[in-house]
């Protein structure tokens, strides 16, 4: 079984829910970001999702795009992130990590090369916002092949029956946009969320994750009433831009542990 | 070359093109294929198209023969597709006309668009106002500074301006702001894109309303010359007017189609906006195409003295066109251009957009190597009003 099937399944006998938070890797800079890793886990993770940075992330708000540029001032790019993904696993051998990015940086690197750097990393999955099965069936072959699990994302406007073809092409899990809008958004409509989420899971033989928006402990017991996951992303970045970098990681590790208890509750 | 059949229902030129987006936007681009496909084949979308053109743009634009200045370079004889004759200044609005009707036909009030120099965010804004719909329109707070007028047309006209402070603030910024407004209010909103680029299906159907400008041409060198061009030359910014000039003449034996990149400082400067010259296939902003980009697959800053064509990617036919060996590209530097734009005041008395001006520029280069009795056709695609605060400020005047 891959991590993440093995982390879904515990939890689900111990009656939880999975926790998701997502840092952009080289943000405040490189050398923070397996310190950082460890504090998501101290505090209570069970996958990291790890922003790969980006020149133009299309998909993200104004804070995850900070953070990709405070990245890219140090230069990071996928080699570096996977190195972090390694040193990790020097460490965690049991937290499934994700990749979150966009296509290009993986089509810089190459397909074969990228998986095969990834499965020796120890990365567990990956999910590229601008590769909709349409345009990766290669793409997600040869990661399948790697070991590497393929994260399609799921949207508010995903019609029923594209939502069955996505889920049969699915591993690991599926990643459910809770909103129509950018990464840290602030129109979440949880009546929405909970019917929608409800069909896919109905169709889905995988866990279903919700992101986008989920900003407090309080809203992610909701999301997490309905739904396998919750993925906590621009909050977390928020707190790691308004820590002293010294202070980053702790500021982090409490953070998560607070969603975590209301998680729990 | 024989005419092809391309993109493939999947938007794909060959290894190019595609749909490269966030889920989100499938169903919206998908909505948009249905309803493309049915005003294509639909004669009274055709009908309605041709007359706006005709009564609101004043097609067809003439074809100029540049007597003057093709006698002073000395050799081939330079002819100008006026463009810049067009209602608001340049080729633009015949995509905008395109796209209004379609987002009508789709029951879309609000329309957004990003903009580079501002002409397409005229043109999307003019569409709106004649056609009563909402326009937000997106551009670079670098654009907005470097073509000040056409942000005050597009206010006159009832649309909104947003800054765009990102990245490198200008036009690919703009289109990345312009893809998230989309991704929030894609029920609402009708995307009108400036351009031959982004997912399928813009970079066809693009191509499809400014085709416009090839078939008129090959129709008036007939009737002028009872010929056509020995080659067709056009500037590439996403590659919008050049893909429209040269769609019609893509089957024609003998006419060279030949596109004009942004060379900036110069190519080996590294300051340019030149990915079919100088780039490497990638994805971006929803294909794939031609990109500048470094090692590590992030997008490189690019300079043009034209806001127009300072743009790191360029639309997925030309890519195709220039691996399948049926289109050249290019590139003219910042000066070059600049000294075609002048001359084209002083010679023609014609003053050309920037962006125009780097195809005027690789003409004024090649056509003293050729014989008198060779044609070349060159895409005026704008005026160059929206740049002459640019031009004196290079030149050391404040106007
Ligand atoms: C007059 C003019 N020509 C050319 C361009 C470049 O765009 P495209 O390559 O799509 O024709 C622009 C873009 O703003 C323009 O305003």
């Amino acid at each position: 079984m891959s991590r993440i099937a093995s982390v879904f399944a515990t939890l689900k006998t111990q009656g939880r829910k999975a926790l998701i938070p997502f840092i952009t890797a080289g943000d405040p800079a490189p050398d923070k970001t397996v310190p950082l890793m460890h504090a998501l886990v101290a505090g209570g993770a069970d996958i990291i999702e790890l922003g790969v940075p980006f020149s133009d992330p299309m998909a993200d708000g104004p804070t995850i795009q900070r953070a990709s540029e405070r990245a890219l001032k140090y230069g990071v790019g996928l080699h570096d992130v996977l190195a972090m993904v390694a040193e990790f696993r020097l460490i965690n051998t049991a937290t499934p990590v994700v990749l979150m990015g966009y296509a290009n940086p993986i089509e810089a690197m190459g397909w074969d090369r990228f998986c095969s750097e990834a499965a020796s990393a120890g990365l567990d999955g990956v999910l590229t916002v601008d590769y909709p099965p349409e345009e990766s069936a290669e793409f997600a072959a040869k990661c399948a092949a790697a070991g590497l699990d393929n994260i399609y994302l799921l949207a508010p406007t995903t019609p029923d029956a594209r939502i069955e073809a996505i889920t049969r092409l699915a591993h690991g899990f599926v990643y459910y946009v809770s909103l129509k809008g950018v990464t840290g958004a602030a129109n979440l409509d949880l009546a929405e969320v909970a019917a929608k989420v409800g069909a896919i899971r109905a169709r889905a033989g995988l866990p279903v994750g919700v992101g986008f928006g989920i900003r407090d402990g309080e809203t992610a017991r909701l999301v997490a009433n309905v739904a396998d996951a919750v993925v906590i992303g621009s909050r977390i970045v928020q707190e790691i831009e308004n820590s002293s970098p010294d202070k980053a990681a702790e500021n982090v590790q409490n953070f998560v542990a607070g969603v975590r208890a209301a998680l729990d509750k | 070359m024989q005419m092809y059949d391309l993109p493939d229902i999947h938007g794909h030129f060959g290894p190019y093109g595609g749909v490269y987006v966030a889920e989100t936007l499938m169903a919206a681009l998908d909505e948009l294929k249905r309803e493309y496909e049915a005003a294509r084949h639909d004669p009274d979308f055709q009908e309605e198209f041709r007359h706006e053109l005709r009564h609101y743009v004043g097609r067809p634009s003439p074809i100029y023969h540049a007597r003057r200045w093709s006698k002073l370079l000395g050799g081939a004889q330079i002819y100008l597709k006026r463009e810049d004759l067009n209602h608001t200044g340049a080729h633009k609005i015949n995509n905008t006309i395109g796209q209004a009707l379609l987002a009508r036909r789709m029951g879309k009030k609000r329309v957004i668009a990003e903009t580079g120099a501002g002409q397409h965010g005229v043109a999307s804004a003019t569409v709106a106002a004649r056609y009563g719909m909402e326009c937000v329109v997106y551009m670079g707070s670098e654009d907005i500074k470097r073509q000040s007028p056409n942000v005050y047309r597009m206010k006159l006209l009832g649309a909104t301006v947003v800054g765009v402070e990102s990245g490198s603030k200008t036009l690919k910024d703009a289109l990345n702001e312009a893809m998230r407004d989309w991704v929030t209010n894609v029920e609402s909103t009708f995307y009108i894109l400036g351009t031959a680029a982004g997912p399928h299906p813009y970079p066809m159907l693009v191509r499809d309303f400014q085709s416009i400008i090839g078939e008129e041409s090959k129709v008036q060198m007939a009737e002028m010359l009872g010929r056509q061009p020995d080659a067709v030359i056009a500037c590439v910014g996403g590659g919008s007017n050049a893909i429209g000039i040269f769609y019609p003449y893509i089957p024609v034996e003998g006419v060279r189609l030949i596109g004009v990149e942004a060379g900036g400082r110069g190519i080996a400067s590294g300051q340019h906006a030149a990915p079919l010259s100088a780039g490497t296939p990638g994805v971006l902003h929803g294909f794939r195409s031609y990109l500048m980009q470094d090692a590590n697959g992030q997008i490189i800053e690019t300079h043009s003295v034209s806001a127009g064509l300072d743009y790191p990617g360029v639309g997925p036919e030309h890519s195709w066109l220039k691996d399948a060996g049926r289109a050249e590209y290019v590139s003219i530097n910042d000066d070059e251009a600049l000294t075609a734009f002048h001359n084209l005041c002083r010679y023609e008395g014609i003053i050309p957009a920037l962006e125009s001006s780097h195809a005027l520029a690789h003409a004024a280069k090649i056509a003293p190597t050729m014989d008198k009795d060779k044609i070349l056709l060159v895409n005026l695609s704008g005026r160059g009003d929206k740049d002459i605060n640019t031009v004196a400020r290079l030149s050391g005047i404040e106007i």
